[in-house]
């Protein structure tokens, strides 16, 4: 038979090495319609910690500003004492936030809230929050860190993300340009100018600065056990690659008649 | 007495035990001094660590399970409560997540191995094809584990997914509904996707012992691909292989730990902690990685049913591989044309994964197209062509003979034998 399995061979390998670098090629296209101002991040990396001043603030532009429309479900103000407020300061938080609850004559009414309470809700329900915001839902803010591809950076990069549309491009009724949001039209007016918050520590209130302290924040709610996580990743995988070591010299030694 | 089992065991306890039930007869014949080929690489620790790896799935998803409520209400917070509010909850959850990945990884790289150096073929071929039983039952428990989150991702491959069935011609719709327990993904579903994903690991036990029983009767297969044939080749499975195994488990539970501690979301999709939501469907419904390649498959067919029937057919193939492959030498060491094709087929995999992951539009259904018609091609033409076409290398005379002429000894080279040093550890 004349049969060449070689040119089969070639055949086949030169279309699909062709393909390979064209996957390459359009992710890499598609890497730069996105693509994330990375920013540097106390809490990055295998040791990184939440930056406790900044969580702080970050509560404090949570509380002042985001909390006006957003929800934080998950998260309970015993949470707090995890960005390094103490017991009583998150006790004098929650106080001054009321839970709705059912009075003794059996009538909706209302107590403070409890460092075991969750976060007071700003709607009674998802309705009432479109009702408020032209028709929009507010997502819920706890795990968001997680929601969103990127998540610290596109976080920071959404709420640097305001500006003036290109020319030529319209924006709907009620919808504002965002250079970071999916499709460039968000709901959400620019919710941090320069000086939103005062802070309470002095920090000058920049955008970037704002912005930098409430992705913090929100980067803790959702991930309220990163600290522990790491550092117990740190111990075992330097356990296992002892571990690692000391099986293969034992190996080594079992199998040494062998070869 | 007649019945009793004669015990070799001196312990008068486990004698005792031993001698009206064998176990501790069984371990010793079966993991102590079980004769296996002396010339595994690593490739064979891999299904050691599969069951390594089914046995932290189910450690892990017992305590998930004391904490998870499967009901379309709670079940998002339920598991966010876990991650919050559970001892130790967190560690359990990408556990889990991850492991379901780490399981994957390893099956695959177990396959890999069964393909390269033909682990499926006489007399072999029940133990690969209750393997791809093996890979379908973890197919579907992974899916439906997903789907217990009551993310995005669940919601909407779960509707994806359960839809398939609707392309089935007269009763698709009706198996659809049955599926669902509604007529659309909902209460009714998700508890009964709980249901079955508690059941099925231990169904999986189950069919994990029928293969490892089938593997004890044939022996294992090894890299040369040739039978033992004598005492020589072979060494008692303990101390050997359970110390080569436990190397190996080392390494894969660092990988795993990476993945826990360090970045356990990597391998998901941010729209998975998003609450399922019918009334907004995901810009991309994607599903989990190790789906990818099939989910191209699916995709690369315009007609829905053809697309389905052609998805199935990329697992169905594998059942009936010990019979399209033609030629009689196992390890692809000895076969010059099956190894450069082994190799494209992995890549026709890797570039399916991708297309997977990508909106079909452009190169990407041009690109699926060409690698699902490549990995057709590869079992259904390939492999029965290339057994009858190939001139494989002389095979070795004994997997301990080369062995031992490496170590300096012995007398002239058998030719087989020289032809490539041993691929030893």
């Amino acid at each position: 038979m004349n049969f060449n399995p070689k040119i089969i061979l070639r055949a086949l390998v030169g279309p699909l090495t062709v393909a390979g670098m064209l996957c390459g090629a359009s992710l890499a296209a598609q890497a730069q319609e996105i693509e994330l101002p990375h920013q540097s991040w106390s809490f990055g990396g295998l040791f990184g910690t939440f930056d406790r001043a900044s969580a702080q603030r970050g509560f404090q532009i949570y509380n002042e500003v985001c909390s006006n429309c957003h929800s934080l479900k998950l998260a309970y103000y015993r949470n707090l004492e995890g960005i390094g407020l103490t017991e009583e300061q998150v006790k004098a938080i929650a106080a001054t936030k009321t839970m709705p609850t059912i009075g003794d004559d059996g009538q909706p009414a209302e107590r403070p809230a409890t460092p075991a309470d969750h976060f007071h809700l700003p709607f009674p329900n998802d309705k009432a929050a479109r009702a408020a915001n032209n028709g929009a839902l507010p997502p819920d803010q706890s795990v968001i860190e997680k929601a969103r591809e990127g998540g610290a950076d596109y976080i920071y990069a959404l709420l640097n993300g305001y500006g003036d549309p290109p020319p030529g491009m319209k924006i709907g009724d009620g919808l504002y340009y965002n250079k970071y949001f999916p499709g460039h039209q968000i709901a959400m007016p620019q919710p941090l100018q320069p000086d939103s918050v005062e802070y309470t520590d002095g920090t000058k209130a920049t955008l970037e600065q704002e912005a930098r302290d409430i992705t913090t924040f929100l980067t803790y709610i959702a991930n309220p056990e990163m600290e522990q996580r790491k550092a117990m990743g740190v111990k075992v995988v330097l356990f296992l690659a002892v571990m690692t070591g000391l099986t293969y010299a034992v190996k080594r030694k079992i199998w040494a008649d062998v070869h | 007495m007649a019945g009793l089992h004669k015990s070799e065991f001196k312990n008068p306890v486990i004698n005792w035990v031993d001698t009206r039930l064998p176990l501790f007869t069984m371990m010793s014949k079966e993991y102590g001094v079980f004769p296996t080929p002396k010339n595994f690489n690593y490739f064979w620790n891999f299904g050691a660590l599969a069951m390594v790896n089914l046995a932290i799935m189910i450690a892990t998803g017992v305590f998930l399970a004391m904490n998870y409520t499967p009901n379309t209400l709670m079940a998002f917070d339920s598991v966010e409560r876990i991650m919050r509010d559970v001892n130790y909850g967190w560690l359990l959850r990408y556990v889990h997540a991850n492991g379901a990945s780490m399981f994957f990884i390893v099956v695959y790289i177990h396959m890999f191995r069964g393909l390269y150096y033909g682990s499926y073929k006489f007399p072999r071929e029940l133990l690969w094809m209750i393997g791809v039983v093996i890979l379908l039952i973890m197919m579907a428990t992974a899916f439906m584990g997903y789907v217990l989150p009551w993310g995005q991702m669940s919601y909407w491959g779960a509707t994806v997914i359960t839809n398939l069935f609707s392309a089935i011609p007269l009763v698709g719709n009706s198996i659809v509904t049955w599926l669902w327990g509604g007529f659309s993904v909902d209460n009714a579903t998700l508890n009964r996707f709980f249901s079955l994903h508690y059941l099925m690991p231990f169904v999986l036990t189950g069919v994990i012992f029928l293969h490892i029983v089938a593997l004890h009767i044939t022996g294992s297969n090894n890299p040369l691909g040739i039978d033992v044939k004598s005492e020589q080749d072979t060494l008692p499975f303990h101390p050997y292989y359970t110390i080569k195994d436990s190397v190996g488990m080392c390494v894969y539970l660092m990988v795993f730990a990476c993945l826990v501690f360090f970045a356990p979301n990597l391998l998901g999709h941010a729209d998975n902690y998003i609450p399922a939501n019918p009334l907004s469907t995901p810009a991309e419904i994607v599903p989990e990685w190790y789906f990818l390649p099939f989910y191209a498959i699916l995709r690369s067919v315009p007609n829905k049913l053809g697309g389905v029937l052609l998805m199935f057919g990329a697992i169905a193939v594998l059942f009936v591989l010990p019979w399209l492959d033609t030629s009689p030498v196992r390890s692809a060491k000895f076969r010059p044309l099956y190894r450069p094709f082994i190799a494209v087929l992995v890549v026709a995999v890797v570039v399916l994964g991708q297309v997977g992951a990508h909106p079909p539009e452009g190169i990407w259904v041009v690109l699926g197209r060409v690698a699902t018609v490549y990995y057709f091609f590869h079992f259904l033409v390939l492999l029965p062509l290339l057994g009858k076409l190939e001139r494989p290398l002389p095979l070795p005379e004994s997997i301990s003979r080369p062995v031992i002429t490496r170590g300096g000894g012995g007398g002239p080279l058998p030719s087989g034998a020289a032809a490539k040093p041993m691929e030893k550890s």
